[in-house]
Parts: C-alpha cells; structure tokens; sequence
C-alpha cells in the first residue's frame, strides 16, 4: 500500500492458510478452468490478508505460489499492483477516506481533519495504541452520499466533522455503529425522498420529495 | 417529457425492497426468460440492435453490434464478462444494481451469455465493494439453486455458469482489456489491441466485456421489445438511463429517467436544484471525472445524451454528473483530477507514466498561480501529446479535464498568474 508509513515489524517465517481457508481455496479454484490456476491469485491473497489480521506476509506469497504453480515474482507483483493488499502490518481499523473531486467538494477535507485531530495522527500514520490506520484513497464509487469512509470492509457516508468523531469514538469503545448513511438516507435517494418511482415509494412507507413533479426548487 | 415510472427499469434502486429472489421474481425479474431463450440467438442480439442500446460504461458502443462481433463457431469456449469495477469519479450507479437489483443482472448475464454464444460468465466487481460483492453471491446462489442458472439454465437446454471475482483497488481495471489481465491472475494493464476480446480476450477465448448497467437492462428490453427501448431519447441516444447527481446540489441522489433529458431540468427535477440557486451554478462535470467540464451557459440548454454532449466538447461518459457552484476552487477541483489519473497509471506506457505526474505537478504551480503564462499553453501542448499515444485511453483521460479548464476557464487560470507575480514581484 502507497500511503502508508511502515514502522520496522517482523516477517513471520512461515505462513499456512487454515484448514477452514483450505477448503474455500478448493472452491474458488473450482471457478476458474483447471489450466488457469493463477486466476485464484487474487482471492487468495485476500484469504491470507484476512487471515493474517489485515496484511499479508512474504511468507503467505510463497505458499500461494506454491498453491498456484505460479513463480514468487508473478505473485508479488500482483501483490504490489492493487492497492488493497497491505504488505505491511496495518490497524484493527482501516480507515480509507475518498478525498476525489465529488467527496473534496462535499468536505473530505473536513472529514479528515477531524479524524486526524481526533485520533492523534495523520494520513499514512498509525495511532499510538495500534488501532486505527489512515489513508487516504481516490474515488470509492458512492459520490452521492460524499462524503465518505471505508472502514474495513464497510463504507460509511453522508459524513460531517462531528459524525466521524462520534463514529470513530464508538469504534474505539466497541459500541454499535450505523453502516451506510450516517443521516438514514436508504442508499443513493435524496434524503428529502424520492422524485420517482411513486409507487414503491407508497408501498414502502416513504414520502415524496414534497416538490417531486413541480420542478424542483428554483 | 419525463420518464414516467412505468418505465422505469429499476424499480428497486434505493433498495427498499429485499434484493433477494422471490422479491426480485414479485418485481418481474426471471419472467419467461425460457421463453426469451426459446427465440434464439439472431432474435436477441436484432433485438437489441432495435433497442439503441449504447454501453452504460462510458464509451456508448452499441451493444447488439458489439455482440455480433463475437464469432459463431469458434470451437473455443466464450466468455460473458461484467465489468463491475465502478471507479470513476462522479459514479455510483452500478453500486445501486450490484446491492438492490443483482437478480437483474444475474439474468442479464444469462441471456447475454446465451446471445454470444458463452456458457460461462465472470463479474468483476471492484474489491472496495465489499458488501456489494456479498449482494451479487448471495443472487448467484439462488439462482443456481432455482435452476435458474447452471446446467440447463431455465430448463432452456443453455448451460450458464456465472461467477464472482473481485478486484483489489486499481482503477484501471476498469479498462476492459486490463480487467481480463486480472482476471487471469496477472497485473491490470492493459492489452495492445488487436487482438480485440471479441477474437481473444479471456484465457485467449473470444470475449465481450459489458458495464453492468448495460447487462442489467437486457432482460427488461428484451421482455418489453426494442422499440420500447427505443422510445426514449432522441435518435441515436435511446433508452433510460441511470444518471448520478453529485456536489453542489440540495439533493445529491441517483436517478433514472431518459436519456436526452435537459442538463438543466435532471439538477433542477431530480436533485433539488443548484445549492443557492441555478444563479449560483459554475460549471458541471457531466458524465464522471474525464468528461470536459461544461461552465454554466453551456449548462442551461445542453441535453443529457451521447451526442449532445459530444457537440458541446464533452461526453455523456457514465452519466455522473458533478455539480460545482460558485464557491468551488474550479481549479484545485480539476486538479484533484489530475492526482487521481497521476495515482492510477497502471505506468506500462511513458505518455501516460510520466504525464500524468508532470500534469498534476504542473496543475499545482497553476492552484497557486505559480507559474507563466505561456505555462498554460505547454500545459496544453503536453496534454495534446499525451492524447492517442498510449496503449489504452488512461492518457487521454487524463488530459481532457485539463483541456477542458482552459477551454472555458483559462481567464481564472491567468488571474492567478498575474495575482501571484504581483504579490511576489518585490
């Protein structure tokens, strides 16, 4: 990964995928045809980055060569091609904040600010306690909800400055969060109701956007 | 004319149905699609040359020729592939299909699979879309445990395998060629074409690669006919479309309606409006990040539609409309831009490994106004040689944005210059 500043940390010798994760690389093998082995090289390095608690060993290279018949160098250039595969220790919590043109004029800059400030470290750091790792990433494909978080494996929108402190400081404490939205918008409709598909709208118990064929506000 | 919500083909876009089978069947997904096989091949791919369906992924390439592309009897296997990889800028439509309607698209995929001949398919979904990629399994395996898809798909005598991979972060594989390289377990970058996919593509099998919305779509258009399909838009630009509004609107949403819809009635209908006003309007990315911006006279009369939008220097491009208003760095907005194509280079070629970075470096000094005057014209020079030199369009993409900036804001771009001189001057 890019942006992230790596501490010296220690490569572990060996690496084994689990027996659980065994049997799911026989299934994911079973995809692809049977002379293209190298196609599962993707899924495999996610498996062993879960595995591994969010990154993935040199170690875990050499076995998913080995599983694969692929040469250790086709294996690490994947690896170092994408940028989701942490080849270096990362925190409990990813935090990946879009920071592209639609989320930078929604306010990312905001959004990471007040993280920054919140936790005590900056983009490409890692806070003191080990807990929360920060990026910052180009466009996550959910623009009308800007801004916006991916923490792990979950996008967190409609994000404003003290937000993201209350949902960091639930994190920290092990209280439930709300994935998705943070001002209960149900996924990209306006958060005044919809302008369209009346219909569903009634049968879902959810109001118009009371202008919804009158043109809009000036 | 607005679209009116009978025709609408996404019914459940904002999700407020469940995305699974039995709500999908309820909502007219898997109707008759036996049926629709039971027509054949020929009927399928005329249908949707009737249809005008242009591809939803950015290029607007008309589906049912780019299917006939594919060869008859190759004695190879072919392949359907989806391209889920959703990464540009300003877009967010495929993400609503993938989570709240994958059952069109599981279908979508069958049918088109049977149109070209495959009896194997692979969506490629971007790995950031993690729940996402959960939505489309968990459809996957219901429709192979309804016989839906699998050995004798529908009871129609096609076999159809689909399955999931999912990408690891790497805009590029959204280029189709790119995202087969991945998909063989290689690096994204792109391929040299010829060959194209529909000759060889995956594994070096004949191949079409299709967006997700394009895919999703064919099981409605083919129920409901072509001519339909092709009731909506103006000539040459038919269909509905999925359109994200984005920025500086009072109602960032997604939407569907028509294509060919007025720029300025979609912001104003559909999202709320310009924040402060139609007034307050500065320009408008139009169709996701590598589409020229449009400034606001552009903006009053311009349609929404493939060739519409040509004409005024831009593209339709995915339809993710980026609104700016009058308090935006147009500058710095562009660019961010020019960070995100700098950041995504897959680096195989020099124009677009090294101009990237130099345009990016080069839009900082102009932020700052630290720079010349004649600047802005090598700037342009450099995005001109960047253009048609590369092995895919990454390059291009990169410098339309800048071109479009200078096209339309080149005063602002000069002010800065003369305002930074005069400040530094003693």
């Amino acid at each position: 990964m890019g942006g992230v500043r790596v501490k010296k940390f220690e490569q572990p010798k060996n690496f084994k995928f689990s027996k659980e994760n065994l049997g799911k690389i026989d299934a994911v093998l079973k995809k692809y045809p049977s002379n293209q082995k190298q196609s599962a090289v993707m899924p495999l390095l996610d498996m062993a980055q879960r595995q591994q608690g969010g990154w993935i060993p040199e170690a875990a290279m050499e076995e998913i060569a080995r599983i694969l018949d692929m040469s250790r160098l086709k294996v690490f250039e994947v690896a170092t091609f994408y940028t989701m595969y942490n080849l270096a220790p990362v925190g409990g919590y990813l935090l990946q904040f879009c920071t592209t043109t639609p989320c930078w004029l929604c306010g990312s800059g905001d959004i990471v600010k007040a993280a920054e400030d919140h936790l005590g470290a900056k983009i490409g750091e890692t806070t003191k306690d080990g807990k929360f790792t920060l990026v910052e990433v180009e466009c996550l494909g959910a623009c009308v909800n800007a801004p916006m978080v991916q923490i792990n494996d979950d996008y967190y929108e409609d994000l404003t400055p003290e937000t993201m402190v209350a949902l960091l400081k639930n994190l920290k404490t092990g209280k439930k969060v709300t994935i998705g939205s943070q001002t209960g918008r149900m996924g990209s409709c306006a958060q005044e109701g919809p302008t369209s598909l009346a219909e569903q709208a009634k049968k879902a118990k959810i109001a118009m956007a009371e202008d919804s064929g009158k043109g809009g506000k000036a | 004319m607005l679209l009116q919500d009978k025709d609408r083909i996404f019914t459940n876009l904002y999700g407020w149905e469940d995305a699974g089978l039995k709500a999908a069947q309820k909502r007219g997904d898997w109707n008759g699609t036996k049926k629709l096989i039971g027509k054949g091949r020929d009927w399928i791919i005329e249908e949707m040359k009737k249809s005008g369906m242009r591809g939803r992924g950015g290029a607007g390439f008309p589906t049912g020729l780019k299917w006939s592309f594919m060869p008859k009897d190759s004695g190879k296997p072919h392949y359907i592939v989806i391209n889920a990889d959703e990464s540009e800028p300003g877009t967010c439509k495929d993400r609503d299909i993938l989570r709240f309607e994958p059952h069109k698209l599981v279908e979508g995929a069958l049918l088109s699979g049977f149109a070209i001949g495959a009896n194997a398919g692979y969506i490629y979904i971007r790995g950031e879309f993690y729940n996402e990629a959960v939505a489309v399994q968990k459809a996957i395996d219901e429709a192979y445990d309804a016989g839906m898809i699998g050995k004798n798909a529908c009871k129609s005598g096609w076999d159809f395998e689909l399955y999931l991979h999912r990408g690891a972060g790497a805009y590029i594989c959204g280029e189709e060629s790119a995202l087969l390289n991945s998909l063989e377990g290689k690096k994204g970058m792109p391929r040299n074409k010829p060959p194209f996919p529909a000759m060889a593509g995956l594994y070096s099998c004949p191949t079409t690669v299709n967006n997700v919305e394009t895919i999703a779509a064919v099981p409605e258009i083919l129920r409901r006919g072509g001519s339909w399909f092709a009731s909506f838009g103006n000539e040459n630009n038919h269909g509905t479309k999925l359109f994200c509004i984005s920025g500086h609107v009072n109602r960032p949403c997604n939407v569907e309606d028509a294509l060919s819809i007025p720029l300025k009635e979609l912001i104003e209908k559909h999202a709320g409006g310009v924040r402060g006003g139609w007034d307050n309007l500065l320009a408008v990315i139009p169709g996701g990040s590598s589409t020229p911006l449009l400034p606001k006279s552009v903006c009053e009369t311009v349609l929404m539609d493939f060739d519409s939008l040509r004409a005024a220097q831009s593209s339709l491009g995915t339809a993710g409309v980026i609104v700016m208003d009058k308090s935006t760095d147009i500058v710095q907005a562009i660019c961010r831009l020019s960070q995100f194509y700098w950041h995504e280079s897959c680096g195989q070629c020099t124009p677009c490994r090294e101009g990237t970075g130099w345009v990016w470096r080069m839009m900082q000094q102009m932020v700052r106004g630290e720079a010349a005057i004649e600047d802005i014209d090598m700037l342009l020079d450099v995005c001109g040689q960047m253009e048609g030199n590369s092995i895919c369009a990454h390059a291009d993409a990169a410098a339309w944005p800048v071109q479009g900036l200078m096209r339309h804001f080149r005063d602002e771009v000069e002010r800065r210059i003369l305002e930074y001189r005069k400040k530094h001057a003693a």
